[in-house]
């Protein structure tokens, strides 16, 4: 199978490859996947509290090229962008994005669902530290 | 050094010069057909097929009367499988074969299971390996046929093919072997190994694709088959077809040199596959060997890098011609079906590479290969969250995973 300029350019460069602090309350975890299954995605996001901008974000992916250039560009994708809007990130328009072909879209499916997970935690933690504050 | 490199010689051969040279009269000039009686066209094809038959027969001890040429090795394991069936149908209806098996023989064992046989998937060991003695136990008065691989296509381990056709024989039950990845890369006899059909293909051998056949014994015991294609009762009534005349001189050539050529070429690509393997574990960690590395073609090796997914490396190592037990990879979105008879797990089937040293490949080639595999896997283990989470020391068997 061929895989289109756009994949092979993000698993020639992935970007913001890394890990962030998960214990920082201001950064969201998201990991879905199984090694099993072939494919694990990490994706964290660093929120400012005040504005809610995800202002750093990092992945690691085990996985197939289209899972790891999926996961690259959700990360500059979500860079940038509030919570809200980071949300509104479909994994079509990734699939639109990197010509991902109907056997890949599964990838851009896990990339959406990181993206979710890690707000998800994010969130989460933000509750969970507001309602210590309140006691 | 020419690139892409080819080192994925389980999936084909590219065809060696000599053979081609072999073939060249009877793609051009020397056009007859092998069954023609009455010309010389019809007899020079015909002494050319028989010319192949004895090369054929001599590199697998048989005797030229009894090798069937057909199109390849799937057509042989269906004539095989599906004419013992047919043939023996009145004296049983229980065949034993094994789950690493290639798929013209799972496929065609699941057919007949249609048909109302009942068909015995022998266990395997960790290295791959089949016990005969649970061959001697899955035998009953019903059962008319063995079939057991001589080496897999996947993992390159040999099957203790004497001893099995050994039990078969005492139990007298047939014993057929597909030798597709086998015959002309380790010594193959059929009268000492114990072996009553064998199937070849000439393209994992430096021939030509399209071509192979069926050894058929014909004395203790005498094989008979049900022919599967009705037709001109070419091959002696087995397997109908006009003869594919430069493709059996290309099979016959590529015998005759991998009988002159064996034994040296076995061990210089031993060697490099050693080489290859000491590289690879030497200079990273968490590599394993699939299949036993005793009871192996000279030619394979079969390799887990765990943390690392199969295609995201084979897309890493892109000048350099591989395969892998991924599901990425796969037709069927599932992880080799080998590998998990094997009681690899799936994490582990998806990070799995093989290399299929062949004739042309040379220590440069091999080193480079080293060079690039090396890399690319480190690279790709600073990108896996595995990797990280296994050095954290997570138990990665404990993790909950969110599954899609």
């Amino acid at each position: 199978m061929a895989y289109s300029e756009k994949v092979l350019e993000h698993y020639s460069n992935p970007r913001n490859v890394g890990t962030l602090d998960r214990n920082d309350p201001r950064v969201g975890t998201g990991m879905v996947g199984a090694p099993e299954c072939g494919d694990v995605m990490k994706l964290q996001i660093k929120v400012d509290d005040s504005t809610g901008v995800i202002e750093d974000a990092k992945f690691k992916t085990f996985g197939c090229g289209s899972a790891i250039a999926s996961s690259s560009l959700a990360t500059e994708w979500v860079k940038g962008k509030t919570i809200d809007e980071a949300l509104t990130i479909r994994n079509m328009d990734i699939v639109n994005e990197l010509s991902l072909p109907p056997v890949k879209i599964h990838c851009s499916v896990l990339a959406e669902d990181a993206i979710r997970a890690a707000i998800d935690d994010y969130k989460r933690k933000r509750r969970n530290g507001n309602g210590d504050n309140k006691k | 050094m020419k690139k892409p490199i080819y080192m994925d010689n389980h999936a084909t051969t590219p065809l060696d010069p000599r053979v081609l040279d072999a073939m060249m009269p009877y793609l051009t000039n020397k056009f007859g057909n092998a069954a023609s009686r009455n010309h010389s066209f019809g007899w020079e094809a015909e002494q050319a097929v028989d010319k192949a038959r004895k090369q054929i027969a001599e590199l697998i001890g048989a005797d030229a009367k009894e090798i069937v040429f057909t199109s390849g090795a799937t057509e042989s394991d269906n004539l095989a499988l599906k004419g013992v069936a047919e043939m023996y149908a009145e004296k049983g209806d229980h065949i034993i074969t094994a789950a690493t098996e290639h798929k013209a023989i799972l496929d065609t064992a699941k057919h007949l299971a249609k048909k109302g046989f009942r068909i015995t998937y022998l266990p395997l060991g960790k290295d791959g390996l089949i016990d005969p003695a649970d061959v001697a136990a899955a035998i009953t008065e019903r059962t008319i046929l063995i079939s057991v691989m001589w080496a897999n296509n996947e993992i390159g381990v040999l099957q203790p093919i004497r001893e099995i056709g050994r039990i078969a024989h005492e139990r007298g039950v047939l014993f057929h072997s597909d030798g597709t990845q086998a015959v002309g890369k380790v010594p193959v006899n059929v009268i000492e190994d114990n072996v009553d059909l064998l199937s070849i293909s000439a393209h994992k051998m430096y021939g030509p694709k399209g071509v192979g056949a069926l050894y058929v014994r014909r004395k203790n015991p005498r094989v008979q088959l049900t022919a599967q294609m009705d037709g001109g009762g070419h091959e002696r009534g087995m397997r109908s077809g006009t003869l594919n005349v430069p493709g059996i001189v290309g099979l016959g050539e590529a015998c005759a040199i991998a009988q002159r050529e064996m034994a040296g070429e076995s061990v210089r690509l031993a060697r490099l596959r050693d080489r290859l393997k000491d590289r690879l574990e030497a200079e990273l960690d968490e590599v394993y060997v699939n299949g036993s590395m005793e009871h192996r073609l000279p030619n394979n090796l079969n390799m887990s890098f765990a943390y690392v997914e199969g295609e995201s490396l084979l897309m890493g190592i892109n000048d350099i011609a591989v395969s892998s037990g991924s599901a990425c990879t796969s037709a069927t979105l599932e992880p080799s079906y080998v590998l998990k008879a094997l009681g690899v797990g799936d994490d582990l089937a998806h990070t799995s590479i093989r290399f299929g040293l062949g004739r042309f490949n040379t220590e440069e080639e091999v080193e480079y290969t080293a060079d690039r595999v090396i890399e690319v896997v480190r690279k790709l283990r600073e990108l896996s969250p595995l990797y990280e989470m296994a050095k954290e020391g997570v138990d990665l068997k404990k993790v909950e995973w969110v599954k899609d």
